[in-house]
């Protein structure tokens, strides 16, 4: 029994998903070595006014995001000690681990001088007033006590003791927590120094809590859509999560409460209020972000409402959508670089994210299938 | 070749004015381009300054230096004076008269009489009109009076050279005798003007030869300066631009820059805001270079009123034709790249599809979940 | 030990929060201040007359390549600073655009370039310090050996000044320097000595606002004398001044700059961003790191919680593992 509790799902790698998915791989792959050759302008779309385009703001801001799904449950599991949820601490790992590392990754693509890179963990060169110098340092680290904390699931399938390690986990366990804190937080700290760049509805010295906050609302909302995905795609039954997820529900719903109490409390207390309804598309986005952010309070609201997979599904869909859109917002179109500039992702550009996100869905697929990842539960194992 | 120098003089144009006809030809091709007129325009040209009838011209001189007249003479140009007197009928001017005093005066009068209506007055030198004109009298009249009187049956008037124009040299302040141009001292807003100290002689032909081919005055500004001698800024056509443009400038006469022929500007070369075509006729006919600006001193700007004459020579010029739309990046120039329908295709098939599948996972969960139940 | 725990992260999070919502005075970072000895230009745009000569002199003395935006390949026209271009002159125009230095059918230059700033946004984002601004000077300076590329400074900078060259592998950010290199050689920026009539004036920082106040004490109209190059250069120019707006850019915004402009006409015309605060952007985000992360006492503290929870937690989780199903 102790031994099932994760296991992994077996069966081929090689279906119609993985091949499609092999191919956007195969694209952005060939996109990538055009970007390395002639520069980033051959690919992308970004220019000096748009600087950052979707390789910053989805490959890093918002994949990060997507990637706290270990961050969030390893702060309600080992810190807060809801041992409960220990059964869904490792596939969110495993989703955080790629997610993470990816976004590293996508970090290489997009430094314009990437051959220096290293140059960030080099305290000879490290600026600490730079809120890029920490976000970078602890992305860097955090891949690292990623790959620690996962390292004994590779452990238990190679068959070797993870006795040390276990005894020094905690340490990394307390980073894990940490060091996401503090660089989703920074995430959004970043855009204060861009000043008067960035929209009033957005800019904010609060920004780094609300980021923060929908960085860890986000880690829940994916070990939802994880375990739902899972459940479908493998053809798993979950009956026995559910009420985990369901209290999961009433995290979001708690934690998003309190963030749109700040969102509209800062935005009142700035006078930004009247920019709500007067700055044009800004607004709308603003409007449907904020929207998006309230469905899954209203549709989890009702206690009886959460047990159901058919509400917590949308919900985290809902909130999810909502904090991407929330990042994409700040980071672009809350983004006025001054009069005349464009910017909208180009075919290509599109396509590298695109085979990031294939790239990081494959080796989801291939981790759970060769690695005891997904919870083991008593009707799989008498299946 | 066929040596035409020695030909002898034949038909009745080659003996009105003593030059060979394929001189007077290439006379007209030259007067005729200078006018920036179409080809075939010379053959027309040739015809009417071969009629017979040569208009008479009446010119005057006022408070002026006879620059104008000088320079006339002195173009190099081949039979230029013969071409001016014997195109025109010229009955009246004070420096090319043979007679003097009351002969000269009683001349001018008989011709007023006799071509009334018909006769073109050129004025050289500004028309004082401080206390009632008395500066400078003529045969017992004032420039004023004088002038008026001329003018008053003259089939056209042009001024000749800058103080004919506005005023020029003698007006400039504090002005005691209040010199000011034929235009403004007549009240007449006709009066062709060809400023210049001095003109440059074929301007003023090409604008006696536009009047004699076509019967009227060629196309002028708003200043009434020819168009086809005044339309462009020296600056456009300065053999110096090029160094304007790298930002090389001559800093002090006779520096390194200078002795490299750079650009004036900055020794308060007018050439940005005066209007004149010197660069392209250039003068003396001795070739290249043979202008102001080519002999290494700025532009003055002689030709623009408020320029020449009131602006000190050294002052900088301000750019008139650097105005839009020469090429500069607007503010707020569109740059980078928006949405092509391709990338918003491709954005809108993935969100789509994501929304998609998101709606029949719902649907397909929450059948099971009622199929439980 | 739970309700312990619980305290802690409760009390670390209002922490965290009360340093994020209003950092104590006393870590305020105040702006920082243009330097004793500073240098910098003075752009005057009524007297700029367009004539790119700067642009021109900038290109030869950075060594900097054409930028050919129509596709001839035959002359420099660069839409903006970009990658290959330090400064640009860029036109206002309204209307008929006849009037040079008005609103209304007017139109006026203005030369952009890097304003080299008291407190640079580029220099705080930067996270290998790549830009940097040098003490004795104050020029804001850039080390390609040092740069990665993230392009916070192009993203960051409230003037868009840093250009980064996305059409080369091995990319640079691009940015004016006040000609450095000139400056070790004791000659002046390119731009300031190829300036005919003086609109971009070198010199010292203070110096330069003499001058300013001269200028702003002129009558419109009336005739003066204007040098060109430096302040005490000599070579002078006699012209009428024109009519300056009251705000002198790069004054005050966000701390001061050292490159400054008078105009004509206001200078939200130009593109520029007006109505900036005094306080920089570098000192309100580092005023907020500082707070949170200052000496790392903070994420210390929080750390040596979290690391005590879990080791808690990853006991009970251990007894789990080994003990059975039952949770903690």
């Amino acid at each position: 029994m102790a031994k099932a509790k994760h296991r992994a799902l077996g069966g081929t790698l090689v279906t119609p998903v993985t091949l499609g998915l092999a191919v956007l791989i195969g694209l952005a792959v060939f996109l990538l070595a055009k970007r390395f050759i002639f520069g980033l302008g051959s690919v992308t779309n970004i220019s000096n006014g748009y600087t950052w385009g979707i390789w910053v703001v989805w490959d890093v801001v918002i994949a990060t995001g997507f990637a706290c799904g270990g961050y969030a449950m390893a702060l309600v599991t080992y810190i807060l000690n809801k041992g409960e949820y220990h059964h869904l601490v490792r596939p969110a790992l495993t989703a955080s681990l790629f997610g993470y590392t990816l976004g590293g990754l996508s970090v290489l693509i997009d430094l314009g001088r990437y051959w220096n890179f290293w140059h960030i963990l080099s305290p000879a060169y490290a600026n600490t007033g730079s809120v890029m110098f920490e976000v970078a340092a602890c992305i860097s680290l955090y891949i690292v006590v990623l790959w620690i904390e996962f390292s004994p699931t590779f452990l238990e399938h190679f068959g070797k003791s993870k006795a040390l390690l276990n005894k020094v986990m905690f340490v990394f366990i307390g980073l894990g927590v940490l060091l996401p804190s503090m660089h989703q937080s920074s995430l959004g700290s970043l855009i204060i120094v861009m000043g008067w760049h960035i929209h009033p509805l957005w800019q904010t010295t609060l920004v780094p809590l609300l980021f923060l906050l929908t960085a860890v609302c986000m880690g829940f909302a994916v070990v939802i859509l994880e375990a739902t995905l899972a459940a479908v795609g493998f053809k798993r039954d979950i009956t026995g999560e559910l009420p985990m997820l369901a209290k999961l529900g009433k995290i979001i719903l708690m934690i998003l409460s309190v963030f749109l109490a700040l969102r509209f409390g800062d935005i009142i207390v700035r006078g930004a209020f009247g920019s709500i309804f007067t700055s044009g598309w800004r607004s709308l986005a603003f409007l449907v972000e904020t929207g998006l952010f309230a469905a899954p309070i209203w549709m989890l609201w009702k206690p009886e409402n959460r047990s159901r997979l058919s509400v917590l599904f949308p919900a985290a869909l809902h909130m999810l959508t909502g904090a991407v859109l929330y990042r994409i917002d700040a980071f672009l179109i809350a983004y006025d670089p001054g009069p005349g500039w464009h910017y909208f992702p180009s075919v290509s550009e599109l396509l590298v994210t695109l085979g990031v996100i294939a790239l990081e869905v494959l080796a989801y697929i291939v981790f759970v299938r060769i690695f005891p990842i997904l919870p083991g539960h008593p009707a799989d194992v008498r299946s | 070749m066929y040596d035409d120098s020695r030909t002898p003089l034949e038909t009745d144009v080659e003996m009105r004015f003593g030059v060979p006809r394929r001189d007077f030809l290439k006379f007209c091709a030259a007067i005729a381009a200078t006018l920036g007129l179409p080809k075939g325009a010379e053959a027309e040209v040739a015809a009417a300054l071969a009629k017979k009838e040569r208009p008479p011209v009446i010119w005057l001189h006022h408070q002026e230096c006879t620059g104008c007249t000088e320079s006339l003479l002195r173009a190099e140009h081949p039979t230029l004076e013969n071409l001016i007197l014997d195109i025109v009928s010229l009955e009246y001017h004070e420096t090319l008269f043979a007679a003097a005093g009351h002969q000269a005066e009683t001349v001018r009068k008989a011709s007023q009489e006799k071509n009334k209506g018909k006769y073109l007055l050129v004025v050289e030198g500004a028309i004082p009109t401080k206390d009632d004109g008395i500066y400078c009298k003529i045969g017992g009249q004032t420039s004023l009076e004088l002038t008026r009187e001329v003018a008053a049956n003259a089939a056209a008037v042009v001024a000749i050279g800058s103080c004919a124009s506005w005023g020029g040299m003698p007006s400039t302040p504090p002005n005691p005798t209040g010199s000011t141009g034929v235009g403004e001292a007549l009240g007449r807003k006709d009066v062709l003007t060809i400023p210049g100290c001095p003109p440059n002689p074929y301007n003023f032909l090409a604008t006696v030869v536009h009047f004699l081919t076509f019967g009227k005055l060629p196309a002028l500004d708003d200043k009434n300066r020819p168009l086809f001698a005044y339309g462009r800024l020296v600056h456009e056509n300065c053999e110096r631009r090029a160094h304007f443009d790298a930002g090389r400038f001559a800093l002090e006469f006779g520096d390194e820059g200078h002795r490299q022929g750079w650009c004036l500007y900055k020794l308060g070369c007018k050439g940005p805001e005066t209007h004149a075509n010197c660069p392209v006729v250039l003068f003396g006919d001795v070739g290249m270079q043979s202008w102001p600006v080519g002999t290494g001193h700025p532009c003055i700007g002689c030709t623009e009123q408020g320029i020449g004459f009131a602006k000190p020579i050294h002052a900088l010029a301000d750019l008139k034709n650097q105005r839009p739309p020469v090429g500069y990046p607007k503010v707020g120039d569109d740059q980078g790249n928006g949405a092509t329908l391709g990338a918003v295709a491709a954005v809108s098939a993935v969100v789509g599809a994501a929304a998609g599948a998101a709606a029949v996972l719902t649907k397909n969960i929450k059948q099971s979940e009622d199929g439980k139940e | 030990m739970t309700i312990n725990r619980r305290d802690f992260l409760r009390a670390g999070l209002v922490g965290t929060a009360a340093a994020v919502v209003g950092a104590p005075p006393a870590e305020a970072r105040d702006n920082k201040t243009v330097p004793e000895h500073a240098i910098g230009l003075l752009y005057d745009s009524t007297l700029c007359i367009g004539c790119k000569a700067c642009m021109s002199a900038c290109k030869t003395a950075n060594d900097l390549p054409l930028d050919d935006t129509t596709g001839t390949g035959l002359w420099d026209t660069p839409h903006d600073l970009s990658g290959k271009t330090f400064t640009v002159i860029k036109l206002y125009q309204d209307g008929a655009s006849k009037y040079k230095d008005q609103v209304i059918d007017g139109f006026a230059h203005i030369k952009r370039q890097c304003l080299h700033c008291a407190d640079p946004s580029c220099v705080s984002a930067c996270p290998v310090q790549a830009m940097q601004k040098r003490p004795e000077d104050g020029v804001v300076t850039y080390n390609p050996d040092a740069c990665i590329g993230c392009r916070y400074c192009v993203a960051a900078c409230p003037f868009k000044v840093p250009q980064f060259q996305y059409d080369t592998a091995f990319p640079k950010i691009a940015k004016c320097e006040l000609c450095k290199q000139r400056l070790a050689d004791g000659k002046i920026p390119a731009c300031a000595q190829s300036c005919p009539t003086g609109a971009t004036l070198f010199g010292a920082y203070n110096a330069l606002s003499a001058e300013i106040e001269r200028r702003k004490a002129m009558v419109p109209g009336q005739a003066n004398i204007f040098p060109r190059r430096t302040v005490d250069s000599g070579d002078t120019h006699e012209r009428a001044s024109a009519e300056y707006t009251p705000q002198v850019y790069g004054q005050s915004e966000l701390g001061g700059t050292q490159v400054r402009y008078l105009a004509g006409v206001p200078f939200d015309k130009f593109g520029l961003p007006v109505g900036l605060p005094e306080r920089s952007y570098a000192a309100q985000s580092e005023t907020l790191q500082h707070s949170l992360y200052g000496g790392l006492y903070a994420p210390g503290v929080v750390l040596a919680g979290l690391i005590g929870a879990a080791w808690h937690g990853s006991k009970d989780h251990h007894d789990d593992e080994d003990g059975g199903p039952h949770h903690g």
